[in-house]
């Protein structure tokens, strides 16, 4: 505001690339004012004032059926009864409302003056005389208190408003732990059993047969004290057979699988959604929230959609029972990718 | 009221005037505003709509923070449905379902919260694309423009928080994809969601948390923004269209009181009377059918609320294979790049106003309302910009379009791709063309008046259509307008060609270059003096039979 | 008749030709049920006696050797049948997705082609190739499990792909899991002994016969209970509450503000 030297720059209203028709047509002014029925005729103005009045009287009417529903349509174990309380209750509500709401706007249209007026609208900015008394305060307030002047002054405060919220920024820093090595590490290690989730059973291998899928978790999870759901939710594993012939295994992961059966983390790559539709044709992982697809029989590579890097593998074996464990924890962090991955 | 005061001397009403004016001058406040005019029209109420919703909001609100309890200790569900009794599950999701099952109305009022959420960002929406297309956003609300944009992010925020708290199995995944989001952040992705989450994924904590955020500092912010909106709105006055006797320097329509106060009064009823009759009949979010929150499944059509679909539409379709892994540094892109198109998209639509006013370099106040077709690419651009936003909100259902249309997702998922960036500039171009068009057949009218239908042979054979000249007052609404026409880049006063002005020039001609402009009392005179003979014959061809 | 009538009034109106074919689904889709109710009750329990394998044997032939080979040992446009177990057959069958109808992302469901007794036949004469999966008893699939155990078993195995109460999802290249709201107990049970098309095998020691009930149990109480909240939209989640507030919702609303500001007569 008190930028701008030259008076003219104050006044810029300028249409900029707008162009300005020196033959505009003229503006004719208002339209005429249409007279309604109810202005020119006793009986629709009647009609519309019984009108207004039976929908006040028809939410007086809502609103009470409403507090009659609450009482008459108790909530039992049924269902049946919620939806009957529901429903009732609202619509009663909704009467209640709705005859208020358009009683009100046919009183507004139909008997209410329907005349358009047009008020004058003034510039936003202030008049000359405003701008100038607002710019002699603030000089005012300046000379009165030498912040220009005290430069000293100025620039510690500046410092110091700068520091002030940082103690407070500070304090947010409890909110969380460090999260360390915690996104590398799941609840797997060495011998732990493949357990079914959610019963916690564990899994022989003969069990698992070509074509079938079954949802794991590790052993022991269901007795954690804490923690049950973050463990869950980094070691969730989907376990397949396949046709050993169908299998493409890169050498050093030969060893991984056990007799066609494979273990693979459940935790999509992308933004870890539970990634459990198996397809036992195709041999395909879907993930329901942002169908990315990994193909089990490659390493669980990725094949279509956002995600980048394959489901990782957990290596299994069995033990001398017969059941399914791991041979240890995932070679790499599960899930979303994140930065020091 | 005044009147009454001195009126009715004595009465009951006069007495509480008498009182509230000598306590808080309640008579200066009515003289000033109880005859403030409003102009009249339907689409000046969706602004209305979204406030409105927002009391319905705090109000059910409330109600439901009486009974909600969030907090995350696992409990074992003793209540009245049946298929989850004997289940482990949080206390927040355990009171979600005491609420709806066994408080009586407690569904009833869950159900307004959440269509109500749906609907307050479905017209802030709609109010923003009528204030965009009318051009409303221009000289002196561009501020508003932006305080009402904060509100609809702020809108989306409420939601989502709201969204999380019951702590069911899509509300979860819901919040797992935003953890996985956020470890994609590079440099403090994981850090963050410890922060965020109390720990690890999912944590004791993030409902409480939410809690905090969504009945305390979302809303009040929310408050805070209406009510500097609403304040904008009385020092600028409400717009006008276009119309004979509607100009910048006047406001037209009806006064305050009484009939804004019965007419506005009387939709808020109406208004809660909607959601009252939807929350009545139409389920809304069954959190009872998904079970609580367990990391391991997941449901088929797992997606959020409307207002964020927008967000995990861009998700989907990031291409395969853009995460890069360079110098022991993971740069998840396909995380990365869906966010910045998200925040992007959010970003252009809060500047635009600041955009188009640099490029017409137009600093004058407007307050009449332009007509869409009048400002063809500012039309066209806002297509254009629901056409991508409306690419990346269908991507977010792509298995629900596949499955209730018979396609195959990949396909869907792949057009969609295609779509988001073919899609917008084709409406672009149709839409352009179209306001052109419209223009074009506005000027037709004007200067040639309404095809009356009726067919009359001249004396020499001749076939014409007789054209019903137009009244003064629907002339002028289609030819009040101002337009534009492109700029030259020019040196500045040190005699240097800007990159700026470059850049101004570049666009003003994208802008202006098919321009259309109003018609003028000359061209009308010089077609009405055509007409003049046109009719001469018509009546020639009467006499003669 | 009355419906007649009704439709008579507003002849022109498109909602008059959907009321119409409404109706003609209705009463034929009726007509169909009441014919295989009454098949599925005079069905006796079947006995594989040797004329129920010969017949199964004939039907196989004229049927369905062509695709899976005279002696169901699977060809290039079908697979083996040799060890699938009679309750497959009865699944593939009963639901009318065998015989096939057409090549496709998947075979649709559709109406059986055969009685329940020719089934019985077919599928007897299948369980004698090699051991299978046999038909679940009548006490395995009634619905009188744990049905909060079933939901949690639900949505740990079968959600992802039929949406967490059974509503049906999208899978890979046009494939998907078909909605589980009125599929009878005992194709339920089947599907999930016999892994059909690419739903994956859950055997006895993945979901034992108890688990298997209290799945059924679930989906039974949530088919037979409607929604406490009104109606469902489909359950199918957001979405459609999103498309819902922005067509019905704010498409009523925008209406009531034509009216409001619309000039009174």
């Amino acid at each position: 505001m008190s930028k701008t030297n030259s008076p003219d720059a104050e006044h810029d209203y300028s249409g900029g690339l707008a162009v300005i028709a020196a033959d505009k047509i003229q503006d004719p002014g208002l339209e005429p004012h249409r007279v309604r029925m109810t202005d020119k005729s006793k009986k629709h103005e009647k009609a519309a004032s019984r009108q207004v009045t039976a929908m006040f009287v028809a939410s007086a009417i809502g609103s009470a059926f409403a507090i009659y529903a609450y009482f008459a349509f108790p909530l039992t174990d049924d269902l049946g009864s919620v939806r009957n309380n529901t429903v009732l209750l609202g619509l009663g509500i909704t009467l209640g409302l709705l005859g208020i709401g358009i009683g009100a706007v046919h009183w507004a249209k139909t008997l209410m003056p329907d005349n358009e007026v047009s008020e004058p609208r003034h510039q936003t900015r202030g008049s000359e005389e405003v701008r100038a008394r607002a710019i002699e305060i603030i000089k005012l307030a300046d000379s009165e208190s030498g912040f220009s002047r005290r430069k000293l002054i100025r620039r510690s405060l500046y410092g110091a408003l700068a520091l002030f919220p940082l103690p407070a920024i500070m304090l947010f820093g409890d909110l969380g732990p460090n999260p360390g090595d915690t996104l590398r590490h799941t609840m797997w290690k060495k011998g732990t059993r493949l357990a079914k989730d959610p019963t916690g059973t564990p899994i022989k291998a003969s069990d698992v047969t070509i074509g079938s899928v079954f949802h794991v978790i590790p052993e022991g999870l269901a007795d954690l004290e804490h923690h049950k759901l973050e463990e869950k939710a980094k070691a969730a594993v989907l376990l397949v057979r396949l046709d050993p012939a169908d299998i493409k295994e890169s050498e050093e992961r030969k060893t991984w699988s056990y007799d066609g059966i494979v273990a693979y983390s459940k935790i999509c790559t992308h933004v870890g959604c539970p990634v459990a539709l198996y397809e036992q044709h195709t041999h395909h992982l879907l993930c329901p929230c942002h169908q990315s697809t990994f193909d089990v029989t490659d390493a669980c590579k990725v094949v279509f959609g956002p995600a980048s890097r394959p489901l990782p593998q957990l290596p299994i074996t069995v033990d001398a029972e017969g059941y399914l464990i791991a041979q240890s924890d995932f070679t790499e962090p599960v899930g979303p990718s994140f930065w020091e991955r | 009221m005044s009147n009454a005061v001195q009126a009715k001397k004595g009465g009951f009403l006069a007495g509480t005037a008498n009182y509230l004016d000598e306590r808080v001058g309640v008579a200066g406040i009515l003289k000033e505003f109880g005859r403030k005019i409003f102009p009249d029209h339907w689409s000046f109420m969706l602004g209305e709509v979204a406030l409105y919703s927002f009391l319905v909001l705090l109000l059910s609100g409330t109600f439901l923070t009486f009974f909600f309890q969030p907090a995350m200790t696992p409990v074992i569900y003793d209540g009245a449905y049946g298929p989850l009794k004997g289940a482990e599950m949080s206390i927040a999701y355990a009171s979600t379902l005491d609420i709806s099952f066994e408080v009586r109305g407690g569904l009833l009022m869950r159900q307004v919260h959440h269509w109500s959420a749906l609907l307050f960002v479905a017209a802030a929406g709609l109010h923003m694309l009528r204030v965009f297309f009318t051009g409303a956003f221009r000289k002196p609300r561009e501020i508003n423009w932006l305080v009402g944009f904060v509100l609809f992010v702020l809108g989306m925020a409420g939601g989502f928080t709201g969204y999380s708290l019951p702590d069911d199995l899509l509300s979860g995944n819901g919040l797992r994809i935003i953890d996985g989001m956020i470890k994609g952040i590079p440099v403090i992705g994981a850090y963050t969601s410890s922060l965020l989450f109390g720990g690890e994924f999912p944590g004791e904590t993030i409902v409480a948390r939410l809690y905090g955020l969504h009945i305390l500092l979302v809303p009040a912010l929310i408050l805070v923004f209406i009510v500097i909106h609403l304040f904008m709105v009385v020092i600028h006055k409400h717009t006008h269209y276009s119309g004979a006797g509607k100009r910048d320097d006047n406001v037209v329509g009806y006064p305050l009181m009484p009939v804004y106060v019965a007419k506005a009064g009387g939709f808020f009823f109406i208004v809660f009377g909607v959601i009252m009759l939807i929350a009545a009949t139409i389920t809304i979010n069954p959190v009872w059918n998904y079970g609580g929150y367990d990391p391991s499944p997941v449901s088929a059509g797992t997606q959020p609320d409307w207002y964020i679909g927008f967000l995990d539409g861009a998700l989907r379709l990031a291409p395969t294979h853009l995460e890069v892994t360079a110098g022991g540094v993971t740069w998840a892109w396909n995380i990365l790049l869906p966010m910045i198109v998200g925040v992007g998209f959010l970003a252009v639509v809060a500047l635009y106003p600041f955009i188009e006013a640099w490029v017409t370099g137009d600093k004058r106040e407007h307050h009449v309302l332009d007509r869409p077709r009048n400002a063809p690419t500012r039309t066209a651009i806002g297509a254009a910009g629901v056409t991508f936003y409306a690419a990346l909100w269908a991507g977010a259902a792509t298995d629900l379009i596949a499955t209730n249309f018979k396609m195959s997702l990949n396909q869907v998922l792949t057009s969609m791709q295609i779509l988001l960036i073919v899609g917008p500039i084709i409406a672009f171009f149709i839409t352009k063309r179209l306001c052109l068009s419209l223009q074009r057949k506005d000027r037709e009218i004007v200067l040639h008046g309404r095809e009356s239908g009726r067919i009359v042979r001249l004396p020499h054979g001749e076939y014409i259509e007789v054209h019903e000249p137009l009244d003064a007052h629907d002339m002028y609404k289609l030819v009040d307008f101002a337009d534009y026409k492109p700029t030259l880049a020019r040196p500045n006063a040190k005699g240097k060609i800007t990159v700026g002005a470059r850049v101004r020039a570049g666009l003003s001609r994208f802008y202006f270059e098919d321009r259309i402009s109003p018609v003028g009392q000359i061209e009308l005179e010089a077609a009405h003096h055509d007409h003049a003979s046109e009719l001469d014959a018509e009546a020639h061809k009467e006499l003669t039979n | 008749m009355a419906f007649m009538k009704k439709s008579n009034g507003s002849r022109r109106s498109p909602f008059a030709a959907v009321l119409v074919i409404a109706a003609g689904l209705a009463l034929t889709g009726g007509g169909y049920a009441a014919t295989t109710a009454a098949v599925a009750e005079t069905a006796a329990p079947a006995a594989a006696d040797a004329a129920q394998l010969d017949t199964g044997h004939k039907l196989f032939l004229a049927n369905c050797a062509s695709c899976h080979g005279k002696n169901a040992e699977g060809t290039n446009n079908a697979p083996s049948l040799i060890g699938v177990g009679a309750a497959s057959v009865e699944f593939q069958v009963d639901s009318g997705r065998m015989p096939a109808q057409a090549s496709g992302p998947q075979i649709q469901k559709k109406y059986p082609q055969f009685t329940a007794d020719q089934i019985d036949a077919m599928a007897a004469w299948v369980a004698t190739l090699a051991p299978g999966p046999a038909i679940p008893t009548d006490a395995q699939l009634e619905a009188n499990g744990n049905a909060t155990r079933g939901g949690e078993l639900f949505r740990i195995n079968c959600a992802m792909c039929h949406n967490a109460v059974g509503a049906g999802g999208a899978l890979t290249e046009g494939k998907y899991a078909p909605s589980l709201v009125g599929v009878p107990a005992d194709h339920i049970y089947e599907a999930m002994l016999t892994g059909p098309q690419n739903m994956p095998v859950f055997n006895d020691a993945n979901l034992t016969p108890a688990d298997k009930k209290d799945i059924i149990t679930y989906l039974k109480y949530v088919e037979s209970n409607p929604s406490a909240g009104g109606y469902e939209l489909g359950n199918l989640g957001p979405v459609a509450e999103g498309l819902f507030i922005w067509i019905f919702g704010l498409g009523l609303i925008v209406a009531i503000t034509i009216w409001l500001g619309a000039k009174s007569n």
